[in-house]
């Protein structure tokens, strides 16, 4: 692996890294929103 | 390809979600979820509507894999992320299966298994009794592939009410009958390489008569039905306005596009097909619009519950 391919790999996978752990971020967060709602219907 | 070696753009995965048909997908979800009887809270809402965008966005990343094939042989796809090799099949493949899944439990966990249940029957429907099974089969492949496309608004409007009614079967009957004359007339204008990969596309294989033929057929059938929620007192005048204005003037568009025989070639303008095409983008947007409206206004007590309320069924 030349040094520019391995600059790439290094940031795609910063890029899909930072992608994944975003969307479950964004999971936790709704999931403890429906609870709430839920809870609070009940 | 030495690509293939580093991982996946993020991107790609995203393209693999089809986007921008995930914004009819969406729209008509939303309509579903708004027109429905009874109110859902908007962060089930929300979910709803995220749980039934996820699911498409995963039956076509199961699409772009088992059609990686085909669309290596036609211009229009063969940079998609599969045919160019920036991505590895079966990592399609995962993701999409990933993404039904979660989008299933999703459903089924925050908002009820019917909808849950039928969001597994809109991607098993698309992504194997349409893409695997039907597409490559038959000519009438656009008609099957319309199912697929008319399940967000039932989706949505039982993801609210919890049961099926005769409403929001309706509005999938809307756009099952409305998406043949809507492909039909841009398959008129856009000549695809369909041919080449072996996908029975109507125009190619049956010919420009039969398809305007099967236009005007659809479009027939199509104008009673969406006129149908007003007459059995599902909408008020409201809808019921738009639904016969927007019927006569899809008929009086597709007329014109059924007549015409005589074909100039090459350069033909294909002027008809054209405005066909983008009134029919049109009238869905507008007609489920003027649903939407037609409810809230009901809700809010600004119109009566319809002329037909009550009486018909």
């Amino acid at each position: 692996m030349t040094p520019e391919e391995e600059a790439e790999f290094k940031r795609r996978r910063t890029a899909r890294n930072l992608v994944v752990g975003g969307t479950l971020l964004f999971f936790v967060i709704l999931f403890y929103a429906i609870t709430i709602v839920r809870m609070g219907s009940q | 390809m030495p690509m293939t070696a580093l991982p996946a753009e993020w991107r790609d995965f995203f393209t693999l979600t089809k986007p921008r048909v995930m914004t009819l997908v969406i729209f008509t979800a939303i309509c579903g979820l708004l027109a429905a009887p009874g109110s859902i809270h908007p962060v089930l809402g929300f979910t709803a509507v995220l749980a039934i965008a996820m699911g498409a966005g995963g039956s076509a990343a199961l699409n772009h894999w088992w059609e990686a094939d085909l669309d290596a042989g036609m211009k229009r796809t063969a940079n998609r992320p599969l045919p160019s090799g920036r991505m590895r099949p079966e990592d399609a493949r995962d993701f999409g299966m990933f993404l039904s899944g979660v989008s299933i439990m999703l459903m089924g966990v925050a908002i009820g298994w019917l909808a849950a249940g039928l969001l597994l029957a809109a991607i098993i429907y698309y992504a194997v009794i349409y893409t695997m099974w039907l597409k490559p089969r038959t000519p009438q492949n656009i008609v099957i592939g319309g199912g697929s496309g008319a399940f967000p608004p039932l989706i949505g409007w039982v993801a609210v009410t919890g049961e099926i009614t005769a409403m929001p079967l309706l509005l999938f009957a809307i756009i099952f009958f409305w998406t043949p004359p809507h492909f039909w007339a841009l398959a008129l204008f856009v000549k695809t390489d369909y041919a080449k990969v072996g996908i029975p596309m109507l125009p190619v294989v049956a010919g420009e008569r039969v398809t305007r033929n099967q236009i005007w057929i659809y479009t027939l059938v199509l104008a009673p039905i969406v006129i149908a929620p007003w007459l059995i007192g599902g909408t008020s005048w409201v809808y019921g306005t738009f639904a016969v204005v927007l019927s006569a003037l899809f008929i009086a568009l597709a007329a014109p596009v059924v007549r015409r025989d005589a074909v100039m070639g090459e350069g033909d303008p294909m002027t008809e097909e054209k405005a066909l095409f983008k009134f029919s983008i049109l009238y869905l947007f507008i007609l489920f619009g003027a649903l939407v409206a037609d409810r809230v206004l009901e809700t809010q007590g600004l119109i009566g519950p319809g002329y037909f309320a009550g009486g018909v069924v």
